[in-house]
């Protein structure tokens, strides 16, 4: 098949839909290789789209690429927590072996490797992606055996199965985790309140009429349920869950959309990926929920580009439920509930797992995030009303729907009702998953998973806290430590700069570039560490930070940009003799330096001697 | 009812029709809040975030902010005009700006506003981006070492034009402006100098080929008088009337 067939077979699979343009460069990428200027415009064409607007989003996200990048793409995940792991070792001496530098692809275009921002595989470093497969715990013979196979051009489906296994480390079940939950219970429960309510309202009216009524309030009563919970979003936020249905329940639309949030990109946060493995039936039930009680009739599941993995193992788990009547026509009989789930895949880009940013991207744009209000419960996709919720929140909410609010009240605390599931990864013995009732001391989950020495915490990603040993009393909840889920651990043989420093190479990387402040102001921190870093720091150097976190703040377009000099913040306030012992103590020193310039003259005439370089290099 | 509709700007008193936004009626009622991304004739979209204010002491974007009875609005404080110069700094050291060859000096209003925001230094270390300049075009060159990334062009070429000329690609510090045309380059889309696109880049990468210093320098719009004495020119009800760039 030529490449205009396959491009024309990937259009029709997609019915020439622009919105699903995301899915349709996936696809062709996957069959071509790359993403070339030819294959656009076709695209473009097909989708009845200006070309211009098809190499925008192509242009956008990380894992689309508009120019060749070898048949092997290796991509090491960065975090912090793959660092402590000795990825960058592992990946140099991959590079060497394949003579090849990072970011650059081989001359005879074979193979690529490269950095890519947390893949969150934290708790089974380092890890890897190869053409977008997951795989985990990397070591010095498997780099190895990956260039070998790379080198005979064996194909990724044929290398060994055991690399690609990702383990959930399921250490502390709770309420969620561990639920005894069947397909289509939640529903079964939701649709019997109405019939409750509808019976005692006809006993007491005697109108059949209002009966009719009362049998609608199935959904109503639920939502009273969820909002009784007290549930509120997993994803960071903490919106109060029931608020927000009812919200998008009451806006005027022609349709409405339940999106499920699994672009899991806060690096350190991995347990999305374990309850999509593990839960995915409750986290559909939670969603088809979602949808009786709003009314919407499309679902989806906004899956981040690490994750391809998960793809086919979640539509098989779609295909069965469709299969019992939980998803479709007429769900488990009721008549006139349709409603239908999709996943739609991501492709490397932070910045979607904000919610309206994901919505641009749903509809096949760039993942930038737009002004509000309007919110999306009554603007959302295509402009009709949209919950967009986390994972782990559909999963609670499902549980609710069954076993009710006063229920779901009865664990946790009063302002933070429920269990959290926490991402647990860095300096510790067993690093994983672990769900504990909201309220737990941070104290509590590090001698639950055998940490010891520890220097520091940060809880919630990159724009989460730092805490340090004074902190350990304190409490994860939303009135004292909110996380969205990740939770890494340093030991006192850290050094809390690079943390940071990764950190902040981090949120210059996935700024999405909209706004002027986050736009160059991540960047301008980033090269401000990497100064310090480099011994050039000096005191107005940590003045110029604090002086870009007043600006981003307070003008950036979107919480990526007023978070982003939060690990410095933290850590400068905490850990500042991190930063005060690589200070010149200088007034000021040039980020140029001059002895470093002349590097490439050295390289040429192949001297390093001590008359190569200037007296004031130290 | 009309009476109430005002609000306070720095404690200036500034009715609105409703349906404005707090740049519009300040604008309207002669009032400068410094802007790069707004443009009378299209809708806004608050990327720059030089119009960035307080309003009820929260900061928000007054381009993209409805106006509202009663709101109190901060602009010209010390606070606010050092946030301003720090947004201007940035975009100066972000592309690659040499106004003293540049056709746009005294035309241009990132200069100008480093003139009223007072920038006497680059402040950060300039970032060098390569950014080839696109000279396909015969009648037209584009210099995008001098893009702010305004996008004005995107949606004048978009809403105006309806031709889609320009678009935005990459992400972050990457960000750039490209053309709707396979080979990249000007001359292969369907551009034409007379186009609204051609006209509105608030900045000099859309230039006119031979046609230099028609104006001479000390002559020019914002060498004359500075931006904020030109604030009739941005008002919503001159809007038709013509280029403004």
């Amino acid at each position: 098949m030529n490449s205009n067939d396959t491009i024309s077979t990937i259009l029709a699979r997609h019915g020439n839909n622009g919105t699903r343009l995301m899915q349709i460069l996936r696809e062709t990428q996957d069959a071509l290789g790359w993403l070339s200027p030819p294959t656009l415009t076709a695209i473009a064409a097909g989708i009845g789209w200006p070309r211009s607007r098809v190499e925008s989003t192509a242009g956008f996200y990380s894992f689309f690429h508009t120019e060749p990048l070898g048949r092997y793409r290796v991509l090491w995940s960065d975090n912090i927590t793959d660092r402590m792991l000795g990825n960058i070792d592992l990946m140099q001496a991959m590079c060497r072996k394949l003579w090849l530098e990072p970011g650059r692809v081989s001359a005879d275009m074979l193979v690529s490797v490269d950095t890519t921002s947390c893949t969150g595989m934290c708790d089974q470093g380092p890890a890897v992606l190869v053409n977008y497969r997951a795989i985990t715990r990397m070591t010095a013979e498997r780099v190895d055996q990956m260039v070998g196979l790379i080198q005979k051009q064996v194909p990724v489906d044929e290398w060994p199965a055991e690399w690609f296994k990702v383990e959930d480390n399921i250490r502390r079940a709770d309420i969620i985790l561990g639920n005894s939950l069947l397909p289509g219970d939640a529903l079964r429960t939701s649709f019997a309140r109405g019939t409750a309510a509808g019976v005692e309202t006809a006993s007491n009216e005697r109108s059949w009429h209002e009966f009719m009524q009362a049998a609608d309030t199935g959904a109503s009563a639920t939502l009273e349920e969820i909002k009784k919970s007290g549930l509120r979003g997993r994803g960071g936020a903490g919106f109060t869950t029931g608020l927000k249905w009812e919200a998008c329940h009451n806006a005027p639309g022609k349709t409405r959309y339940v999106v499920c949030n699994a672009d899991e990109g806060e690096p350190g946060t991995f347990k999305d990926r374990v309850l999509l493995t593990r839960q995915a039936d409750l986290v559909f039930e939670g969603m088809t929920v979602a949808a009786f009680i709003i009314g919407a009739a499309k679902g989806f599941v906004y899956l981040r580009g690490e994750y391809r993995y998960l793809l086919e193992p979640l539509n098989a788990v779609l295909a069965r439920r469709r299969s019992q009547g939980l998803l479709g026509e007429n769900i488990l009989g009721r008549e006139g509930f349709n409603f239908d789930i999709e996943v739609h895949l991501g492709a490397g880009a932070y910045v979607c797992g904000e919610e309206s940013a994901l919505i641009e991207s749903l509809e096949g744009k760039r993942g930038v995030p737009r002004n509000r209000p309007p919110y999306p419960v009554t603007n959302g996709f295509l402009n009709q009303p949209t919950i967009v919720n986390n994972v782990e929140t559909f999963a609670a909410a499902a549980l609710i729907a069954d076993k009710g609010g006063d229920w779901w009240r009865s664990f946790g605390s009063a302002r933070s009702t429920g269990t959290k599931i926490l991402s647990v990864s860095g300096d510790c013995e067993r690093p994983g998953i672990y769900e504990f009732p909201f309220g737990v001391t941070v104290r509590q989950v590090l001698e639950e998973c055998g940490a010891r020495n520890t220097q520091a915490v940060q809880v919630s990603g990159p724009s989460g806290i730092c805490l340090n040993p004074d902190d350990f009393d304190r409490r994860i909840a939303f009135g004292d430590v909110p996380t969205a889920g990740a939770f890494m651990i340093f030991d006192d043989s850290r050094d809390i700069f690079e943390v940071v420093r990764n950190f902040v190479h981090f949120f210059a990387h996935e700024s999405c570039g909209f706004c002027t402040p986050c736009r160059v102001g991540t960047t301008l921190l980033k090269n401000l560490v990497d100064k310090i870093a480099d011994g050039q720091g000096t005191r107005s150097d940590l003045d110029e930070i604090f002086h870009l976190n007043r600006v981003l703040q307070t003008s950036a377009h979107c919480g990526l940009g007023h978070t982003a000099c939060n690990p410095l913040l933290y850590t400068l306030d905490k850990f500042r003799p991190a930063y005060d012992r690589r200070l010149k103590l200088l007034k000021f020193v040039p980020a140029f330096d001059l002895d470093a310039a002349l590097s490439q003259a050295r390289q040429m005439t192949g001297r390093d001697d001590a008359g190569a370089h200037l007296e004031t290099a130290q | 009812m009309s009476e109430a509709n005002t609000f306070l700007l720095d404690d200036i008193e500034i009715p609105f029709t409703p349906g404005q936004s707090v740049m519009q009626a300040a604008l309207s009622a002669g009032v400068f809040i410094p802007h790069l991304c707004y443009h009378p004739e299209f809708r806004p979209h608050g990327s720059c975030k030089l119009c960035t204010v307080k309003i009820n002491g929260r900061p928000a974007t007054s381009c993209t902010t409805p106006a509202a009875a009663g709101l109190e609005v901060e602009s010209n404080t010390p606070e606010i005009l050092d946030k301003r110069r720090t947004l201007v700094q940035m975009l100066l050291v972000e592309g690659n700006h040499f106004c003293p060859s540049c056709e746009k000096s005294g035309h241009c209003k990132l200069q100008a506003l480093g003139y009223e925001l007072g920038v006497m230094t680059p402040r950060f270390n300039l970032l060098y981006p390569t950014r080839p300049v696109d000279a396909s075009h015969p009648d037209v060159m584009l210099d995008f070492n001098r893009c702010i990334l305004c996008e004005l062009c995107i949606r004048a070429s978009t809403e105006v034009d309806q031709k889609f000329v320009f678009a935005l690609s990459g992400r972050g510090i990457k960000k750039h402006l490209v053309v709707n045309a396979e080979s990249g380059r000007l001359a292969d889309t369907n551009f034409a100098p007379t186009d609204k696109a051609a006209q509105v880049c608030p900045v000099g990468v859309i230039l006119p080929k031979r046609k230099g210093f028609a104006v001479p320098i000390g002559e020019r719009r914002f060498d004359v008088a500075p931006i904020s004495a030109h604030v009739d020119e941005f008002k919503p009800v001159a809007a038709a009337q013509g280029e403004r760039t």
